[in-house]
This record gives C-alpha cells, structure tokens and sequence, in this order.
C-alpha cells in the first residue's frame, strides 16, 4: 500500500473542503471495498478523509419516505424494525449480500459505490483493464466471462455492477442525496449509474469531491410486495450472477406498478421497463406472464462465456415473481 | 508528504492500549505486530476468509478490512480476550466439545465471528448457523463439526 495522509474530520463541509484540495484524496467510510482496492494497487490515493465521524447514520421513516445516512452500516439497515417491517426487500437484498463481517463494517453510501468484481480489473499483477487505465484494452474480451455484464457494455468494458442493495433501491425508485463544494443535489439512483461509454474509469456520475450523504426510498403503498432472488456459484457469500428486485401491488388477482431491477448483468442495477408493462394488469398466478418473461434480455449482448446470463435472468425473474405474488 | 505514525488508543481486551502507527496499519497487523496478539490470524487480508475475525464493539467484523487508525477508542475483543481466568468461553468449550477444528488456523475467527453470530440472533437452527458463518472458511473443511459447536453453544443453558 502507497504512504498516504489520514485525517478524520467531523464536520461534511470540513470533508467536502478537505478533499476539494486533495485531488488525489478519498473519502472513507467502512473501507471494506476500498483498503482491499489500496492492497492490490487498483487505487492509490495520497490522502483519506475518515468521514466516520460525519452525522449520516439515521433510519427515519416518515408519511414520504425512508431516509437512510450513508454512514449506516448494512447491518444496521437490515435489522432495522422499520426497514424489516416496510421494506422487507431491503433486508433481503442486505442479507444476501457479503458476510455478516463486512456487512457490520460495510457502509451503504460505500456499497453503491463499491467497485467491480471484474478479476482483470483487480488483479494484483497490472493486465490491460480499460476501467483501471482508460486506453489500455480489456483483458475479459478473451479471458474469463463467467462473471461478466451481458447489456449495457460497451466494446471498451463489460464489468458487471456487484452490489445486490442498489438492485433493491433502483427497483424501490430509490433517490441518493449528493453533497459537494457549494452544491446539494438528488439524483435518482437509476440514473447515478452509467455506461462504460467514453470515460470506462468513471462507474457513476458523482462529481469529484461530491459525498453520498443519504439515501432517499419512496413510501409504498400497503398492498405493495417485493422479492430479492440471488443466484450464485455457491450458497453464500458470493457476488450475483444474476439476480433480481421485484416489486409489485397486488389489486385483487392482477398485479399492478410492478418493477423490476436485475444484478449481475449490467454495469449498473438494470430495470426493464418493457417487461413491467407487458406484466401490468396479469393475473398474480403467473399464468400470462411467459410471453413478457421470454423479452427479458432480448436486447443483451452476451459474451460466449456468459451467455447463461440470459436464460437464468428470465428465470429468476420469474422465482422473484413467484416469491412476492405468493404464487410459489 | 506528512506520512508519519498516528498514536492511538485501542481498548483491547478490556486494557487500554496506546500505540504509534503508520496510517496504512490494518487492525490486524496492529494487533499482531504492535501488540503481540497473534491469536488473530491474517488468511487472505481481503475480508474473503474470516480468520481475522474480530469484535469491534461487540459486533463481528473482519480486522484486515479496517485501518487501526480508524478505530481510535474503540473496544476491541481478540480469542487472548474471550475466557474469564482459566475458564473458556462457552463458545471456546463448544469447539473443544464437538473437535469443531483440524489445523487450527481458522478456529479463532470462527469462535470470535460464532460468538457474534450468537449474540445477533443468528444461530437458532443449523441452516441460520451455516449462513451466518459463512464470512468464515476451513481449508480442512471442519464445517460439520463448527456448526455443530455453534449450535451447542447457542442452544445450552446459559448460552452466552
């Protein structure tokens, strides 16, 4: 690991100011994605602002929204009374997330921002990564694809998005509240993510120095369901290869406002906005649904290594289906 | 560039403890290497295998994912911390009890992170116990016999 300055700060302008002068600087939170990124020499900051001290750890629910600090840690989240109670899918997406080690450590602002599980883009010995050095070429185009993004890539860069809260958020219409230099902004989570389009190395539109202060989640309506479904190389503690966020009113047999999010195939939470209207108004037994299901990813770009990605999305759509119609 | 040690107070195991460290210290090489509490094992220093397993604050985490510098008057517990005198821990006794380790290496990290497993309600059948150990791996594969201490300990009287 490169020397570098610590300061810890308590105040988020202190920060915020601090990290202005600092370009190379970053801020820290739990640090459980970035200090394993400083190990293996994929960042290397001259300077870390401990922003642990900063007043961004509540859970408060009120008549609009669920507001969470980004400083709250995943498991706090996940056990929260009103987050089980609420929104269930959010404890689910956490608990499936990590080990219970890191999601006692892990941030929530940090695990939207954590980045890719791309091997080529972590490997210890420096390979040709597009997202690590734009420019460089990418490694995964001949090399292991098993994990990889099927749409939304770009002929640059197919690292796949890993985190399984920001598929529940995104599929929760979930807005993040961003701080920097004289500037407040909201910014809706599915449109925080982008593209690996001319700036690879970029995984988010967060402005340099700007800080991830809170996390805005919609109230749902009562006779709202959701299901967070995971599918892994094994049982636990491993990344998605695909999974999926659904959320839908339930209005007498038919399902209504239904919204869906997939990890693990995009570089970014990927909602299907198609599939969600094609499913408005069918019957909550899933009998009409195989038609909607089958356009699931029929625009995806697979690679030969991952092209299972593609029939496992659709099927796990339809276990999350099941699980939050109560059809399974 | 002002790179110099940090001095810090960690309560380690009830005592305080002050310590001068690079900021690129992890809590677990400052608990090694700075305090000789070699009980706490580096595996893969990346959070992937659990036996660096610590309490912070009574709440499990992995101890080289954390800067030593970052946890300034924190408590920490270590397996040097966990028996009273010569009485092990009940989660300690369990391991003995159900030979719940074959090399040894991970056993620490699995009785600190069983310990917090029990504490947060995890561990009420063998399947919550399997994934709320599962931040903790066994190259010997001892897995049967660790749930099985974890179950022990969870559900006798007393349990901690």
């Amino acid at each position: 690991m490169r020397p570098f300055h610590y300061e810890r700060v308590s105040e988020p302008v202190k920060a915020i100011a601090i990290r202005a002068v600092a370009p190379n600087g970053r801020y820290l939170a739990g640090g459980t994605d970035l200090l394993t990124l400083m190990k293996d020499g994929v960042e290397c900051p001259d300077h870390l602002i401990d922003i642990n001290d900063l007043p961004f750890r509540h859970i408060e629910l009120d008549s609009d929204e669920l507001r969470i600090g980004a400083l709250a840690r995943l498991s706090d989240v996940a056990d929260a009374e009103l987050v089980r109670r609420e929104y269930p899918l959010l404890t689910q997406s956490i608990e499936a997330a990590a080990s219970a080690q890191v999601r006692n450590a892990a941030s929530i602002g940090g695990n939207l921002l954590q980045r890719t599980r791309c091997p080529y883009f972590r490997s210890e010995t420096v390979v040709p990564c597009n997202k690590r050095t734009p420019g460089s070429g990418c490694s995964a185009i001949r090399g292991d694809q098993r994990t990889l993004a099927v749409v939304g890539t770009s002929a640059v860069c197919s690292a796949a998005h890993p985190s399984d809260l920001a598929v529940a958020l995104v599929a929760l219409d979930a807005h993040v509240r961003l701080e920097g230099a004289g500037s407040t902004r909201t910014v809706a989570l599915r449109q925080f993510y982008q593209t690996p389009d001319t700036a690879p190395d970029q995984d988010t539109i967060l402005r340099p120095g700007e800080l991830i202060v809170e996390i805005v989640v919609p109230r749902l309506d009562p006779r709202t369901v959701g299901h967070y479904a995971k599918v892994r190389d094994r049982a636990s503690f491993s990344f998605a290869l695909v999974s999926a966020a659904v959320v839908l009113r339930r209005d007498g047999d038919q399902m209504r406002n239904v919204r869906i999010a997939l990890g693990g195939v995009a570089p970014m939470p990927w909602r299907l906005p198609a599939v969600e209207r094609a499913l408005e108004g069918t019957g909550l037994d899933l009998r009409g649904v195989a038609g909607a299901l089958e356009t699931i990813l029929a625009d995806a770009r697979p690679l030969p290594g991952n092209q299972f990605k593609v029939s496992l999305a659709r099927a796990v759509v339809h276990r999350a289906l099941q699980l939050a119609a109560g059809a399974a | 560039m002002p790179t110099g040690r940090i001095t810090i107070t960690l309560e380690v195991n009830g005592t305080p403890r002050v310590i001068a460290v690079d900021p690129r210290t992890t809590l677990l090489d400052a608990l090694r290497e700075c305090l000789g509490l070699t009980g706490t094992k580096k595996g893969c220093d990346h959070g992937e295998c659990g036996a660096c397993t610590v309490l912070l604050d009574g709440r499990r985490i992995n101890a080289c994912l954390t800067l030593a510098v970052m946890q300034e008057g924190h408590r920490v517990t270590t397996i040097e911390g966990l028996a009273s005198g010569a009485a092990l821990h009940p989660v300690q006794t369990a391991f003995l009890a159900q030979d719940a380790f074959q090399c040894g290496f991970c056993t620490p990290g699995q009785i600190l992170s069983a310990v917090g497993c029990i504490a947060e309600g995890r561990a009420t059948t063998r399947e919550t116990i399997r994934e709320g150990m599962s931040g903790n791996l066994c190259r010997c594969s001892a897995y049967p016999e660790i749930v099985e201490a974890v179950f022990l300990a969870a559900t006798q009287p007393g349990s901690p």
